[in-house]
């Protein structure tokens, strides 16, 4: 306080600005939140938003400006109840303070949306959403367990969707309040039940509704029966844009009951039969493929067959027995020859050693005449010898 | 590759997943292994029925809806729309 302020007389810009400056420099005015119901609903073209809050016995001019009412997720409308929060300002032209809000949610919203991070993240501490903990949803359901209301449309969508993607699997439905403090017994007691029926997948959905509606799913014994189920879970509750602490515990989070469904069933008939088509024409492949195979296999067999066989072999030993017919043949050929080489040289030689050969060229034979000895030395000529030529022979007598 | 066991189920009496697997481990022993050609054959024929059986499976596929009542399970109605 400076009271020398109001010692002389204030201008009303001057108190005006006192004021201002009061209420402004007020830390718990600058951050507050504050409910009741719109009234003066004014939305002109700058995109700023002007309005009235009011209860029983008091009203509070409020303006939104034109970035933070972009972001508004809710209609305003005139008799709306609605939390507003924001810091209160003094419009010095008007000498009205006013709530410069910069955030607004339905009434109720707020409460229980701070519930709602609260337990989130309580259970968020424990680990009931941790991701590594997420099981894989089968691929093939043949079982498909359902927790949600028997009457309305998230059953009837869902029982749509599986039938005309997946017919050949089984449902088996838990009917279950999903709504109102009766719910989360309701819900609990099903998803147990259906953890008993051995089934591949359960499905916990419930069509839109306020967030009122759907707390059921954020209920904590609700998200813990959930997180424990042994039997994988798919959530699909509400609309895309509604989180429940149902979608964190549960294995897949679906956007609404029919993209649970989905989800659920996500090899369809059509995979299916393009499944068995493919094999199908595998395996005609494949025989085809085997019986060419074998086929080409006999032809080799047969040719190697007619190869081996005793017709080719006699032919075979023909060939060698003619073949060896030569070959004797030609060895006795030359070796006929050699011998009558042979016989040439020896008829030769002999030519060459008979004495009547010697006999033409002017040699004697000298014998005697008594007894025919053939002289070679003057001591042996005695008497009367024989002398043959070339021609004939005659006697001579030696005469000293 | 499967042995033609002699505990051998006719087709008409598996279940469709039971034919599915089969049918799938037949076309894998064909693939992967050489069988004798009438080995091969017998496999072959085997597949075809798996295939007809299964394709009649899903043809016929009428979704079954069951609900729990208490701890019994029993037919869903559903709502006439």
């Amino acid at each position: 306080m400076q009271p020398n302020l109001f010692s002389s007389t204030l201008t009303v810009s001057q108190l005006t600005f006192h004021i201002r400056k009061l209420l402004e420099n007020d830390a718990q005015l600058q951050d507050v939140w504050v409910s009741g119901e719109i009234s003066n609903l004014s939305k002109p073209n700058s995109g700023h938003i002007y309005f009235t809050l009011k209860d029983k016995n008091a009203s509070l001019r409020c303006v939104m400006w034109r970035t933070d009412a972009a972001r508004l997720r809710i209609n305003l409308q005139d008799g709306m109840a609605i939390e507003a929060h924001g810091k209160i300002a003094v419009y010095e032209p008007q000498g009205q303070y006013q709530l410069v809000a910069n955030q607004i949610q339905a009434k109720g919203e707020g409460a229980l949306y701070q519930e709602f991070l609260r337990l989130k993240s309580m259970l968020e501490a424990e680990g009931l959403f941790n991701p590594e903990s997420k099981r894989e949803i089968p691929q093939l359901p043949k079982n498909i367990g359902i927790v949600t209301s028997q009457t309305g449309a998230a059953l009837r969508d869902m029982l749509n969707t599986i039938r005309r993607r997946l017919p050949i699997a089984k449902i088996i439905l838990a009917p279950s309040l999903v709504q109102g403090v009766d719910a989360p017994p309701a819900i609990i007691k099903a998803i147990e039940s259906l953890n008993q029926q051995s089934l591949d997948v359960i499905i916990i959905a419930r069509g839109g509704g306020s967030i009122e509606d759907l707390w059921a799913f954020n209920d904590e014994r609700v998200v813990r029966a959930v997180a424990n189920s042994k039997t994988p879970t798919i959530s699909g509750v509400g609309h895309e844009t509604d989180f429940t602490l149902t979608d964190f515990a549960a294995d897949l989070r679906a956007a609404t009951p029919t993209a649970a469904a989905e989800l659920a069933t996500q090899t369809t008939l059509d995979d299916l039969q393009l499944r068995i088509t493919d094999y199908e024409s595998r395996l005609i492949t494949l025989i085809f493929n085997l019986v060419a195979d074998q086929k080409n296999f006999l032809l080799t067999l047969t040719s190697r067959l007619k190869y081996n066989s005793p017709e080719r072999k006699i032919e075979s030993e023909y060939q060698t027995l003619d073949e060896l017919a030569r070959r004797a043949f030609s060895a006795l050929t030359h070796r006929i020859e050699l011998h009558k080489s042979n016989v040439d040289g020896i008829s030769k030689r002999l030519q060459s050693l008979n004495p009547e050969g010697v006999l033409s060229r002017g040699y004697a034979i000298i014998t005697r005449k008594s007894d025919g000895l053939v002289v070679s030395k003057i001591s042996q000529a005695k008497g009367d010898l024989k002398v043959r030529v070339s021609d004939g022979e005659f006697e001579v007598k030696r005469n000293s | 590759m499967p042995k033609q066991k002699s505990t051998q189920k006719p087709v008409e009496e598996l279940t469709y997943e039971e034919a599915m697997a089969e049918l799938e481990s037949i076309v894998e022993a064909l693939e992967s292994d050489q069988n004798p050609l009438e080995e091969a054959m017998k496999l072959f024929e085997r597949g075809q029925a798996l295939v007809k059986k299964c394709g009649a499976a899903l043809e016929s596929a009428q979704l079954k809806i069951q609900k729990l009542a208490g701890d019994s399970l029993i037919p869903f109605e559903e709502e006439s729309e």
